[in-house]
Parts: C-alpha cells; sequence; structure tokens
C-alpha cells in the first residue's frame, strides 16, 4: 500500500491529525473559540442591554454554535473524503434528536394550550 | 467515472471499493472507535429525550421553588470551565499517546480525571444543597425532570472518571500497544461528548433558567 493509498483511507472520530503542531494548534483554537462563547452566552444570560424575549433564542444559537466548535476542533469532525461516514451518522442522530425535542416541545406546547383553562390542570403535579 | 463518484463522496476516497472490496474491511482501529461513535450518538438521542421531558415539565413546579429561585450561575460558570478544560486536557493525552509518551499521557489524564472530579463535587454540591432546601426530585415534576437529566449527565462523568483511572492503569500496565490506544481513543470521543451534552444542559437548563 503507498503511502497516497494510506492518506485516504476512513479516519475515526476523535483522532488527532498527524502533526504535533498542528493537532495542538486544533486543541487551542477549540478551547478558545469555546471559551468565548461560553463567555458570551453567559453575558447575554445577564445583561439587560439586548431585547429580552429574543435572549432565549440567541443562548440556544451560540448553544448550537458551540457544540459544532467542539465537533470540529476536539472530535475532529471534518467535510473531507475520509470522513463521509462520520458525517453522515453525525447527521442521523442530528435528525433524531431534532425530531424527538422538537416534536415533544411542539406537541406538549399545543396541549397546554389547547387543553386547560385552569392552571392547576396544567401543572402536572406529583401525588405525594 | 471513478473520480465523478469520489468527487460526491460515494466511495472511499475515490478507492474503487465500498469499504468491502479489494483492501478488506477496514482495519480494526477505524471500525471500533467508529462503532463507539455510533454509541455516542445514541447516547445524544437519550439526552434528548431527557431534556425533550425537561422543556415539557419546567413550569410543573407544583407550588414548590422554580428554576430562578434554585440555580446558581457562579457555580454553573465553574462547572462549565472545569469540564471545557478537562475535554482540553484530554486532547493533549491523545496527542501525547500517539507519540506513546508515557510521563504526558498520565499527567494529562490525571488532570482530565482531576477536573472532571472538580465537576462532580460541584454538582453534587449543588444536589446536597438542593435537597436540603426542600428542593428533592419528588418534590415536582420540574424537579423530577431536572435530576433525571442533570444526574444522567454526572453518572456519565462518573463512569467516565472511572474509565480514565482504568485508562491509566492500562497504558501504565501494559504500554501503548494498539488496542490499549484504540481504547484510549474510544475514551476520548466519550468524554468530548459529555463536554458537549454538558453545553447543552448550561444553555437550556442553567442560563435559560435563570433569565430574568
Amino acid at each position: 500500500m503507498t503511502q497516497d493509498e494510506n492518506d485516504l483511507l476512513d479516519v475515526a472520530p476523535g483522532q488527532p491529525h498527524s502533526n504535533i503542531l498542528s493537532e495542538t494548534a486544533a486543541y487551542v483554537i477549540g478551547l478558545a473559540l469555546a471559551l468565548i462563547l461560553t463567555g458570551v452566552s453567559f453575558w447575554v444570560a445577564s445583561t439587560s442591554v439586548l431585547w429580552g424575549p429574543g435572549v432565549a433564542v440567541g443562548l440556544v444559537v451560540l448553544a448550537i454554535a458551540q457544540m459544532g466548535v467542539h465537533l470540529v476542533f476536539f472530535l475532529h469532525i471534518t467535510s473531507g473524503p475520509d470522513n463521509t461516514n462520520n458525517v453522515l451518522a453525525l447527521a442521523f442522530g442530528v435528525l433524531i434528536v431534532f425530531l424527538v425535542m422538537v416534536g415533544t416541545i411542539w406537541i406538549m406546547a399545543h396541549m397546554t394550550a389547547n387543553m386547560a383553562p385552569p392552571p392547576e390542570l396544567t401543572n402536572l403535579q406529583m401525588q405525594h | 467515472m471513478t473520480t465523478e463518484a469520489a468527487t460526491i463522496g460515494l466511495t472511499h476516497g475515490g478507492s474503487e471499493d465500498t469499504g468491502l472490496g479489494h483492501r478488506g474491511p477496514e482495519s480494526k482501529s477505524i471500525v471500533v472507535p467508529y462503532g463507539f461513535w455510533l454509541f455516542i450518538l445514541s447516547d445524544m438521542v437519550l439526552f434528548s429525550a431527557l431534556f425533550a421531558t425537561y422543556a415539557a415539565l419546567v413550569n410543573a413546579t407544583d407550588g414548590g421553588p422554580t428554576t430562578n429561585q434554585l440555580f446558581d450561575r457562579t457555580l454553573v460558570a465553574i462547572e462549565t470551565m472545569a469540564l471545557l478544560f478537562s475535554s482540553f486536557t484530554c486532547g493533549l493525552a491523545m496527542i501525547a499517546a500517539k507519540r506513546a509518551n508515557m510521563a504526558w499521557t498520565q499527567i494529562w489524564l490525571l488532570v482530565t480525571g482531576l477536573l472532571g472530579a472538580v465537576f462532580l463535587f460541584i454538582e453534587l454540591y449543588e444536589f446536597a444543597h438542593m435537597i436540603a432546601e426542600g428542593a428533592p426530585p419528588q418534590r415536582s415534576a420540574f424537579l423530577s425532570s431536572f435530576f433525571t437529566l442533570v444526574g444522567c449527565h454526572g453518572a456519565h462523568v462518573t463512569a467516565g472518571l472511572l474509565w480514565i483511572g482504568t485508562m491509566m492503569a492500562q497504558i501504565w500496565a501494559k504500554g501503548f500497544k494498539e488496542h490499549i490506544v484504540r481504547r484510549l481513543l474510544c475514551l476520548s470521543i466519550f468524554w468530548h461528548a459529555l463536554d458537549i451534552i454538558w453545553v447543552a444542559i448550561f444553555t437550556i437548563v442553567y442560563l435559560i433558567g435563570t433569565l430574568p
């Protein structure tokens, strides 16, 4: 097997690159981006400068961005041909996660809105 | 033909086989972490169900304490930093392990484990504090779903700590053999995934839960 062919083989998720400098750089860049995004999240949540109702959506967007940073810089998920299998599995996972979360929140919100005038009934009480 | 298919990503990096062709199946060092990656993704699906449950029940407080009364952002910030830096040091441990550097691999794994222990300690302190304040899991549907979601993540971190200790011992005893390094790679995937789930938890549970 030639070196060229070797380079084209699949890589596993989380597998580091071959050069120690570029490997370390990837983790440092990832850490810096994650720190910035975390810092912005905590700032957005505590400031009163921003429009209140938009803050929650902004926080979710920041969280998704940070998850992307972790995937790219820590788990080394790339768009390269050697990563096709990893990316496809990830895409399927994201699809299911999206369906479960959005589907549940959507349906439960509609149920709450349509079902019950007295709030005590929607307040799913524990029997104790 | 081959190059055309390669550009849309249907073959293995431009070669003609589909993974089981003339070259045979991929090596274990690819297949095992890939299988573990599938497990991690199914774990994410499990957490998505817990997140959905939490989102549906977050206002079902039964007259008990609410998110704004319970959560302390300072503690969450420390937990977040501990876990983020442990994810970073876990990556450094992988770099050292790839070069079969025993000392640095052990050091970075130890730092990773200690930061994970800091995270876990703060989380347990928070849980104990909440229970003492009259907010145990059985108080309301909100608290049941909170303890299930965050506790499940904490259980994963606990398992990760045990795994880190096991790997440190195995590397020490057996050296950087191929199957040991493979296990270490799976551990690093697991540990990075825990941090990804924590990003969702600190955003959805703690930050959105404590908005004014």
